[in-house]
């Protein structure tokens, strides 16, 4: 009993301490200075993401914010987030309509009608930060990796283009940047989420269909989320320990 | 952008409608191959004794060489960073098979090819070091190390260590291209490479590629010279090319039965795939054209008492239709795995291009550069006797 | 040379060339791996920084009711009272830095409304939307539905967000007057 109170003090005390450090690394922010904050400790977070289908209204403002912020390439096809329709015939699970129309950077243009016997709704779609991650195991220089906090990043610096890593990735969450000639993915807006902020997805997005999620952090709502929801991850039997928590998901999504 | 949407039928995740790996990824399996197929003829001689290949024995090991060689160019050229690809041996990542095979390839390269040809040659070495002239002497100096021992005691020495690093290297040849078969069987995301299967398909696609390309150089290169063909040599050379053409050929069936009978959740989407954007290089040219054509050659070369000019015009089509074969099996499994999306929804196509980095135009240049390498190789490095007989300056 | 190695000497001194090879390899390693390499795990301890270092392009609704805190108040008990400042407004953390240099820009209704209004059949059935030319022909939506409090009409005779909610005074685009 003892230890638990002193552990909650001492959780607390830290959440505090943070909050009050927030405001500082919240200028640093805007300059871009990761040095102006040093408060974060990698150990104490575990990151994630919660995406509930049910609340998805395929606006594509995360899409667009996600351009914006993190400075994607606009072309051929480079995306770190998108999002997909899926027109289902619900008595055929196996054979869904998919499109996903420039990723739905500018939204969805009307396709289907009502009362056709088609169940339709949007899935966001991103790099799923999976805690055994196929593409760090086959990167060969040490390019990309999981950072302690549980992000799977990429070093631009050391990247050698090889291109090993997008075909590892059954999630097609990753592709080349033409620019650099380097790999690029999501990169759970790392800059923004060690200093307090919620990735520019997340912001933006209008319904809170997408929400950042701190595992390790006892008072962030995913634990709550997660014990009264009934939650998959894409492609569950490749073991891949995808942190990208889907509600509602139907069996039809790939 | 609206080229690669023109290729794309149904529905792809939109960071893998352009196909990542080109035609020079294609190529150097394809290499790799050559060179562990071409090892292990020689090694048919050395460790097990067939004196009938015996011919062909220096000319396997120069061409594994030359080809050899030539394997890292495609990948330089393929790289987004190739100046940083001495980064796979500083800090090479141990659970990525490509890394790993970094340090495969170099232990291949150095400690078995280069110094089973340079043990093998010595003496030759030695001999040519005292008498070349001009700027050659010097290379040839170089070569001997400043040792110029070539008494019975010595060579018998280079014999013994031959022998071992054969024998050492036959398995160094099975984990040189059985580890190219890895780095694609080992990818889960991707149904069309992810089966054990495939580093054993890939070996022996290798050796049979391998075989027919020494046959088709032995034949070619003792015309050129002007000499007899050794028949005997060729007869068992085309013995082992069908011996090892059926067992690949049983395993490559043994994976379409097994694919077709599961019937898993990817299989609908490879089997539309297959019949319709692979069903030129696929079925008519891998598998018709490539296997069951040559194959069938062979057997009329096993079964019927054919003439030897017969027998030689039957070797040479079967050689080159089971080059074509195997190169069309690298094509089908390195471009085929990327025609269809991961979401089992959809399929893009390959848009080849000539001039550019990853174009048709390197890949031919860089299929023909291990020929020219070949060419230097057996100049520097005569394979057969009369032929040093006649570069020696009299007396 | 030969009294020690008696007719080995070739291959000694090969093994010799093998050890060069080796001990060249690990100087190489030396010299070229980056000194932050492996702290962590595979990988460059710096690359941890450099993807931190990156300067955020939306500032988060905090730094925006810093300035327009009657916004919240606007928004209150109202339907889009939950959504984020830059949901709509785009990135602006320039604007939130210096906000005289860095001018927002106020969004089309037409354009932006239809973005999460127009109907799709994919959208959750109980999310409004309504077929936007059925519903508004030509107005725009602002006509009628004050952006921040969208069920709240906005002041007689006046389009744009009151009561509550501040415009800046030049700027407006479209020349109107508050």
């Amino acid at each position: 009993m003892n230890e638990d109170r002193r552990d909650f003090l001492a959780r607390s005390g830290r959440l505090l301490f943070l909050t009050g450090a927030a405001q500082l690394a919240f200028d640093a922010v805007l300059r871009g200075e990761p040095e102006a904050a040093p408060n974060y400790r990698t150990t104490d977070h575990w990151w994630g993401m919660i995406i509930d289908v049910e609340k998805c209204i395929g606006c594509g403002n995360c899409v667009r914010a996600c351009k914006e912020e993190n400075d994607v390439p606009r072309e051929p096809f480079c995306f770190r987030t998108w999002v997909e329709r899926y027109h289902v015939d619900a008595e055929d699970m196996e054979r869904p309509e998919v499109d996903s129309p420039n990723g739905g950077y500018d939204g969805f243009p009307e396709r289907y009608r009502t009362g056709d016997g088609s169940k339709n709704f949007f899935v966001p779609k991103l790099c799923n930060q999976c805690a055994h991650s196929p593409c760090v195991q086959v990167c060969p220089v040490g390019a990309t990796f999981e950072s302690p906090d549980g992000v799977v990043l990429v070093d631009k610096t050391y990247c050698l283009g090889c291109r090993y890593c997008v075909q590892a990735c059954p999630y097609g969450c990753r592709f080349i940047d033409p620019r650099t000639e380097t790999v690029d993915k999501c990169s759970l807006c790392y800059h923004r989420i060690t200093k307090g902020l919620t990735t520019a997805c997340c912001e933006a997005c209008p319904t809170d269909a997408r929400v950042l999620a701190d595992l390790k952090n006892p008072k962030d709502p995913v634990h709550e989320f997660l014990r009264t929801h009934k939650v998959q991850v894409l492609k569950p039997q490749m073991a891949t320990g995808s942190k990208t928590y889907y509600n509602g998901l139907d069996g039809s999504v790939r | 952008m609206e080229s690669i949407l023109h290729g794309v039928e149904g529905y792809m995740y939109p960071n893998e409608m352009e196909l990542q790996w080109s035609i020079l990824i294609v190529l150097y399996p394809y290499i790799t191959g050559l060179v562990a197929g071409a090892f292990i003829l020689a090694s048919l001689e050395r460790v097990f004794r067939v004196e009938s290949v015996k011919p062909t024995y220096r000319l396997a090991l120069l061409t594994a060489l030359a080809f050899l060689l030539v394997a890292p160019l495609p990948l330089q050229l393929h790289l987004g960073h190739p100046e940083r690809s001495l980064e796979m041996y500083l800090t090479p990542h141990t659970s990525s098979a490509m890394a790993m095979f970094g340090f495969v390839y170099l232990w291949y390269l150095m400690v078995v090819l280069v110094l089973e040809i340079w043990l093998d040659y010595r003496q030759d070495i030695v001999r040519l070091a005292r008498t070349a002239t001009g700027p050659l002497r010097h290379v040839y100096r170089l070569m001997t190390l400043g040792s110029y021992d070539v008494s019975e005691e010595a060579l018998r020495l280079d014999d013994r260590a031959g022998y071992v690093i054969t024998l050492v290297g036959i398995p160094s040849a099975f984990l040189l291209h059985g580890y190219v078969g890895f780095i694609f069987g080992s990818v889960k995301a991707n149904p069309w490479w992810s089966t054990p299967l495939m580093p054993i398909v890939f070996l022996f696609s290798a050796i049979v590629s391998g075989i027919a390309t020494v046959m088709l150089l032995y034949m070619a290169v003792t015309r050129l010279r002007g000499r007899e063909i050794d028949m005997r040599c060729v007869d068992t050379i085309a013995r082992y090319l069908f011996y090892a053409f059926i067992i690949d050929f049983s395993l490559e069936m043994l994976d379409l039965i097994h694919r077709v009978y599961e019937a898993d959740e990817s299989f609908h989407t490879l089997d539309f795939m297959v019949k319709t954007r692979l069903y030129f290089p696929h079925i008519l040219v891998q598998i018709v054209l490539g296997t069951l054509l040559p194959l069938g050659l062979l057997a009329l070369t096993q079964l019927l008492k054919l003439t030897e000019g017969a027998r030689r015009g039957t070797y040479a089509a079967a050689g080159l239709l089971t080059l074509v074969g195997i190169f069309a099996m690298r094509w089908n499994v390195v471009i085929g795995g990327q025609l269809f999306s991961k979401s089992f929804l959809g399929y893009t196509t390959y848009k080849m291009q000539f001039a550019t980095r990853e174009g048709l135009l390197p890949a031919l240049v860089l299929m023909i550069l291990p020929f020219v390498i070949l060419w230097v190789l057996v100049k520097l490095l005569p394979p057969w006797v009369d032929e040093k007989a006649a570069e020696q300056p009299a007396a | 040379m030969s009294v020690f190695f008696g007719h080995r000497g070739h291959l000694v001194r090969m093994a010799a060339l093998f050890g060069v090879g080796v001990t060249g390899f690990f100087v190489l390693q030396a010299l070229f791996v980056p000194k932050d390499f492996g702290v962590y795990g595979h990988y460059r301890a710096g690359a941890l920084d450099d993807n931190r270092a990156r300067p955020a392009a939306f500032a988060g609704r905090a730094a925006c009711v810093e300035c327009h805190s009657d916004v919240p108040d606007a928004a209150k008990g109202g339907r889009h009272e939950t959504i984020r400042c830059e949901a709509c407004h785009g990135p602006l953390a320039g604007h939130a830095a210096d906000p005289t240099e860095k001018k927002a820009v106020r969004p089309d209704p037409r354009v932006l409304c239809a973005r999460c209004h127009a109907a799709n059949v994919a959208r959750p059935a109980r999310f409004p939307q309504v077929d936007i030319a059925e519903h508004a022909g030509q107005e725009a939506c602002t006509a009628c539905h004050t952006a921040h409090n969208p069920l709240v009409p906005p002041a007689a005779g006046q389009p744009g967000p009151a009561p509550g909610g501040t415009v800046p005074p030049a700027e407006t685009p479209k020349g109107e007057t508050k």
